[in-house]
């Protein structure tokens, strides 16, 4: 398998009034064309991990790494405006509410096609047709119509899936999905979740999936990256979740109420300061 | 339906309309005192309305809800806040943020004529876990869970009967959740609460509830225990899909695991 991404020795620390914080400290991992879900909660690094590798980190943040490949180019050394030709083009990020994500006052299609013809020299009816193809290809039943609507004219699901044909219609390698389906239904996140599947196994494209739900996320990904307080605790196959060692990954498990599982009270994590460490 | 003085809640045919969008369409339910009951259903599904509609959030437009045997008008009184009190979904908006924590429980005591306010805000915060030194935080200062359990704490402080829960923990992490969980499950035990709880999760939903409805486009689908349910006793088809759903994703073509 070849490697799209290595992260090696990956740190972002935020320097504020109270001292500095490491919001992530020490992340490594390789990416092939393959689902990589990064699980973990909230203010555990997973989604600053996410936007370091996709460059949104705010200007004051200090990112450091040892490596930051993307498929041969250095990340942290090329221009910003190299930087912005990848950010859109070969690495995509899915966001987490399209209620906020999308642009109010731009209908769903201008914004496809901008996101097209930022990174693709294409005539503008040319455009017009693959926003419509893509539309369609993730599953919008009618794309002529969605395509002059504004996002708060559709629902949360049909925002969601606009949001990933706008990701998707570059032809991104890699793609970072931070919590995609957490604003959505369980149905209707089960939907996307077949599209995002179909087009991740259809393209050959890389995936980070960003999560908080461990439960979706083994049932997603091939492999499985637990953080706690900013780094790496477990790296784990998806299928042997459940043999998870780590006490931290058995806690984020247990804690979850089960339906016919008759436990009262639920266990709580029992948060140990040596896994900081 | 009778309204029989023995129960906690009986909505009968409950109708809500904003302008002509019909949000409920004739709900009946009924809830026993100290029973926990839950609502089910995807956005849009009435699930809310209904909850708001019993706390006098929603216009209702037809049917009736009876709360402790007497019979509600379109304007609540004062002593129904005393017997029904709400807590919301997204604590990072039901607070108000510029009211330390001790602002914000001293409202429902001074609206209601408290005299004991002290000795009751100290009990309160000792009671959902966070103690006196949380008493003059403002809510940006405290975690999501933090925030849930002072929504909680304003809630019981004017020792209601009936607890009115929509997603309580949607917005909070899943080992978060568990706290809160664990948490209402207590003071539903020591106070004899009876409880209406909103989810969108059936897992929530079966491991709080004894009995819960689920709801799809304002209407019932379907009225079942949590025995049932996990014993996959279900009849509707619109429920049997959530149950698998919940399951998480399952690979098309690929062997059940």
């Amino acid at each position: 398998m070849s490697t799209l991404l290595t992260v090696k020795d990956l740190r972002v620390q935020f320097p504020t009034r109270t001292g500095v914080v490491d919001a992530v400290r020490g992340v490594s991992f390789t990416l092939g064309r393959e689902r990589l879900g990064i699980v973990g909660e909230s203010g555990s690094g997973k989604s600053q991990t996410g936007r370091a590798i996709m460059g949104l980190t705010p200007p004051h943040a200090k990112i450091t790494a040892e490596t930051l490949n993307f498929d041969g180019i250095d990340l942290l050394k090329v221009s910003a405006a190299e930087r912005r030709s990848l950010r859109g083009n070969r690495i995509a990020m899915i966001l987490q509410d399209p209620k906020y994500s999308l642009n109010p006052v731009m209908s769903i299609g201008r914004q496809i096609v901008e996101t097209l013809r930022t990174h693709e020299r294409v005539s503008k009816s040319e455009a017009r047709k693959r926003a419509l193809d893509m539309l369609a290809a993730v599953q919008i039943r009618d794309p002529e119509r969605v395509f002059d609507l504004h996002p708060h004219e559709v629902s949360g699901g049909m925002g969601q899936r606009a949001m990933i044909a706008m990701m998707l219609i570059t032809g991104p390698e890699l793609l970072i999905a931070d919590e995609p389906t957490s604003a959505l239904d369980v149905t209707v996140q089960l939907d996307v979740l077949a599209i995002l599947d179909n087009l991740v196994r259809d393209r050959g494209m890389g995936l980070i999936f960003i999560s908080h739900d461990l439960r979706l996320v083994s049932s997603f990904c091939d492999r499985v990256i637990v953080m706690y307080a900013g780094h790496i605790v477990e790296e784990i196959a998806a299928k042997d979740l459940h043999n998870a060692k780590h006490p931290y990954t058995q806690g984020l498990l247990n804690c979850m109420p089960k339906i016919g599982a008759d436990t009262h009270p639920l266990p709580v994590l029992d948060r140990k300061p040596e896994w900081a460490a | 339906m009778t309204t029989s003085p023995a129960k906690a809640l009986v909505v009968d045919k409950l109708e809500v309309t904003f302008d002509r969008f019909r949000a409920l369409r004739g709900v009946s339910l009924d809830v026993m005192p100290g029973e926990s009951f839950g609502l089910v259903g995807e956005s849009g599904s009435g699930k809310s309305t209904l909850l708001r509609a019993v706390a006098g959030l929603a216009p209702t437009s037809g049917g009736s809800i009876t709360v402790n045997g007497k019979l509600l008008d379109k304007k609540r009184t004062k002593a129904f806040y005393r017997e029904v009190q709400m807590v919301f979904q997204d604590p990072y908006g039901s607070l108000h943020p510029r009211q330390t924590v001790d602002r914000l429980l001293l409202e429902p005591l001074a609206v209601h004529g408290f005299t004991d306010i002290e000795k009751r805000i100290l009990r309160a915060l000792d009671e959902v876990g966070l103690g006196s030194s949380f008493r003059f935080r403002y809510s940006h200062q405290l975690s999501g869970g933090q925030r849930q359990r002072v929504a909680i704490a304003r809630a019981l402080i004017l020792e209601p009967s009936i607890l009115l829960l929509d997603e309580p923990t949607s917005a909070l992490d899943a080992s978060v959740q568990a706290e809160v969980l664990n948490l209402l499950e207590q003071i539903r035990r020591d106070r004899k609460l009876t409880f209406l709880m909103v989810s969108h999760d059936l897992a929530v939903v079966t491991h709080m509830c004894d009995r819960l409805m689920v709801m799809q486009s304002g209407a019932e689908v379907e009225r079942l225990s949590a025995a049932d349910l996990a014993a996959r006793k279900v009849t509707q088809a619109y429920t049997r899909n959530l149950l698998v759903a919940s399951e998480g994703f399952v690979r098309p073509g690929a062997p059940a695991a």
